[in-house]
């Protein structure tokens, strides 16, 4: 049997799964919508890098990144839960170990981390706003009937972008609008767009900081390549966009738990196997009546047993699992 | 009369025992939950920002609870602290609440005004001695205090039973909050050293240091900074707070202070910027000097001090090469969005700490 370590970064718009070998070549990757169902999709995450491993490889460790990690680490039997920001970065390293900035779009938030000399020195996420996010592209894709898929493709076909405001989402719908019944061509107004979001998200998140290349560009958001032409236009540089750009997080985890699990002599994984794609998880939730707070707490069984609770802020729940 | 006070961290301790000695009777507003948070952002201006609406709404839960009157302090310089007291005021009387506002201007500006206003508090007869002796008790209480919290945070980031230290804490709370007198309030405390001395700890843990500076609000109260200070402690790092009340009321009531942090901040920014914005740089270089790992900056949202502190940073972190995060806070209780960002940041401090020693992403910690 080989050895494999799994990584799975559970986010609010995708859940990715990597699985690596001892050489730290990818075996298998598998990115799937979250959809509103985390443990779900973890599931059928499980079964099908299951199904792409085939026979033959043994995982020897398991880490969990992404907003909904303590939750995958509980599901699956994690050994590592890390941050998605170490573990983007990690990744970036991996792939491109002279990096200096890293950009990363992804559904709900956007980063961006500077490194020097492979060392990550400083880092911001955007805290309040959604306006250079994933979500919100694809929000406008489809109101404007176009695959999100296609939204690139048509960027680059534009002619004259137009100018989108880009500081808020709010403002930039209604400005797309207004172009929009004004007569403007579609390509003009996504390429407008791609070039609002760059410039809110450089001068948002990355205000303040010195941003050197090379320039790594990753995420699901960089499949895009109306955002891809945004960023060398700003930037004058081509960002590199590494071939696993979509499972970053997934792989710098993966990465993570590797060397964790070969610096421990006599480590023995928690994972609980890729059976757990079968056991019934049942998550519940309750308003705790403890105190005013009335925090909601929230309840995860696996096959009828409590295995955790959280939510809580005083501990009186979660100190149980 | 009954009298409630703003809420803010464990000085609540003080103020009960410093009214009900006056001769009042000290409503204790609930400590901060969602309610009062409702009860806040339902009642004051959207754009407030969030030490406001929680005061707000801690007013509100205070007068369910049957106050009649609001002892609090002033501000000066542009910050909206220096509002917060007549607007309060005006919110609470269209809604048809009519309180008496006390408000403590810093004495050292207008001692006129300060003893006007602090007159109302005290009985009309009430003699000297007798006044410094009630005084001088909720000062030491309130050194107390401060001195076994200071002594928590010490102990807390080489707990070996997680949760433990904060239990302890708690316990010590009640046994001073329980002492009336000098001698009282000192076993108190001696008793509360031995008890968070019996912890058990790992002696040997190495520790990163990093210093939690910002707006006074944010920094003391835990419910709405999401108690970063214990979240740090608990990822392994000492955590020091740049406010703590004695502090505060040494430094700007009792005499002209904070000298050294702003001697610190002077070689960029010399203004008073309102609030705690230039405390904010001060502090950060102080924290260099003292061979701090990292500064955890905290903010309202919106807070023009802190934002003009922000913009400043980036030079200071820079120039004495010290790594700062800055997290505002408003009204969002998840948790999640800062530990991300709190994990993120240690990691970072590790990765800067043992850069000489060669040991890239070896600081990851098993689940």
């Amino acid at each position: 049997m080989e050895a494999g370590y799994l990584g799975i970064d559970v986010g609010s718009v995708s859940t990715n799964l990597v699985v690596i070998g001892p050489g730290t070549e990818v075996l298998a990757s598998v990115y799937i919508r979250t959809q509103g169902d985390p443990i779900g999709a973890i599931q059928r995450g499980l079964k099908m890098v299951a199904e792409e491993l085939g026979d033959g490889i043994e995982i020897k460790a398991v880490g969990t990144t992404g907003s909904a990690r303590h939750l995958a680490g509980v599901v699956v039997g994690a050994d590592l839960v890390k941050n998605e920001i170490t573990a983007h970065a990690v990744a970036s390293i991996h792939s491109v170990p002279e990096v200096k900035t890293i950009f990363e779009i992804g559904g709900q938030d956007s980063k961006i981390i500077i490194l020097r000399d492979g060392i990550v020195t400083d880092f911001a996420m955007n805290t309040v706003c959604a306006a250079g996010t994933g979500s919100f592209l694809e929000h406008q894709a489809s109101r404007l009937g176009i695959p999100i898929e296609k939204f690139g493709e048509l960027a680059l076909a534009a002619k004259n972008p137009v100018r989108i405001a880009g500081r808020c989402t709010v403002f930039a719908e209604s400005d797309m609008i207004h172009k929009q019944q004004t007569g403007h061509r579609v390509e003009d107004i996504i390429a407008g767009l791609c070039e609002a979001l760059v410039r809110n998200y450089l001068n948002n998140v990355g205000k303040g900081k010195e941003l050197l290349p090379p320039y790594v560009f990753q995420g699901g958001v960089a499949a895009n390549t109306g955002i891809r032409a945004a960023f060398a236009k700003f930037l004058g540089f081509e960002p590199i966009i590494p071939q696993h750009y979509k499972v970053m997080g997934a792989l710098g985890v993966a990465l993570l738990v590797k060397e964790e699990a070969e610096r421990r002599p006599g480590f023995v994984t928690a994972f609980r196997g890729f059976a757990a794609s079968e056991l019934r998880y049942q998550v519940g939730s309750f308003e705790c009546e403890g105190c005013p707070n009335r925090c909601e707490v929230v309840n995860l069984r696996m096959e009828g047993k409590n295995l955790a609770y959280w939510g809580d802020r005083c501990g009186k729940w979660s100190n149980l699992s | 009369m009954r009298i409630t006070f703003p809420y803010m961290g464990h000085s609540h301790w003080v103020f009960r025992q410093l009214l009900s000695e006056l001769g009042h009777e000290p409503i204790v507003p609930p400590r901060p939950t969602k309610r009062t948070l409702d009860y806040g952002t339902r009642y004051a201006p959207e754009f407030a920002c969030i030490p406001f609406k929680v005061l707000l709404g801690s007013y509100l839960e205070a007068i369910e609870l049957g106050a009649e009157a609001v002892v609090t302090t002033g501000g000066v310089g542009p910050c909206r602290a220096g509002y917060y007291a007549p607007l309060h005021q005006r919110i609470l009387a269209d809604l048809g609440y009519d309180l008496d506002f006390i408000v403590l201007e810093p004495p050292l500006r207008n001692l006129k005004d300060f003893y006007r206003q602090l007159r109302k508090l005290f009985p009309p007869r009430i003699g000297i001695g007798k006044l410094l002796g009630i005084l001088s008790r909720a000062w030491v209480k309130l050194n107390a205090i401060d001195y076994l919290e200071r002594l928590s945070h010490q102990i807390r980031p080489r707990e070996l039973e997680p949760g433990r230290t904060t239990k302890v804490f708690e316990q010590c709370l009640e046994l001073l909050g329980a002492a009336t007198t000098v001698s009282e309030m000192k076993a108190a405390r001696e008793e509360g050293r031995r008890l968070l001395a019996e912890i058990p700890v790992d002696r040997e843990k190495e520790l990163l240091k990093i210093g939690i500076i910002g707006e006074i609000y944010v920094v003391l109260e835990p419910f709405i900074n999401h108690n970063v200070q214990i979240l740090l402690e608990e990822m392994g790092v000492l955590a020091d707070r740049s406010i703590y009340l004695a502090d505060w009321v040494r430094g700007n009531a009792l005499i002209p202070g904070e000298k050294d942090i702003k001697r610190a901040a002077r070689p960029y920014l010399k203004e008073l910027v309102g609030g705690h914005g230039l405390n904010s740089i001060g502090e950060t270089v102080l924290y260099a000097r003292r061979g701090f790992d990292g500064v955890v900056q905290l903010a309202p949202f919106a807070c023009i001090p802190e934002i003009v502190a922000k913009s400043i940073i980036p030079a200071v972190s820079s120039i004495l090469d010290i790594p700062v995060l800055t997290l505002f806070l408003d009204e969002q209780t998840g948790v999640a969005g800062i530990k991300t960002r709190l994990e993120a940041f240690v990691d970072l401090l590790w990765q800067k700490k043992r850069k000489g020693a060669g040991a890239q992403w070896k600081q990851v910690t098993l689940a």
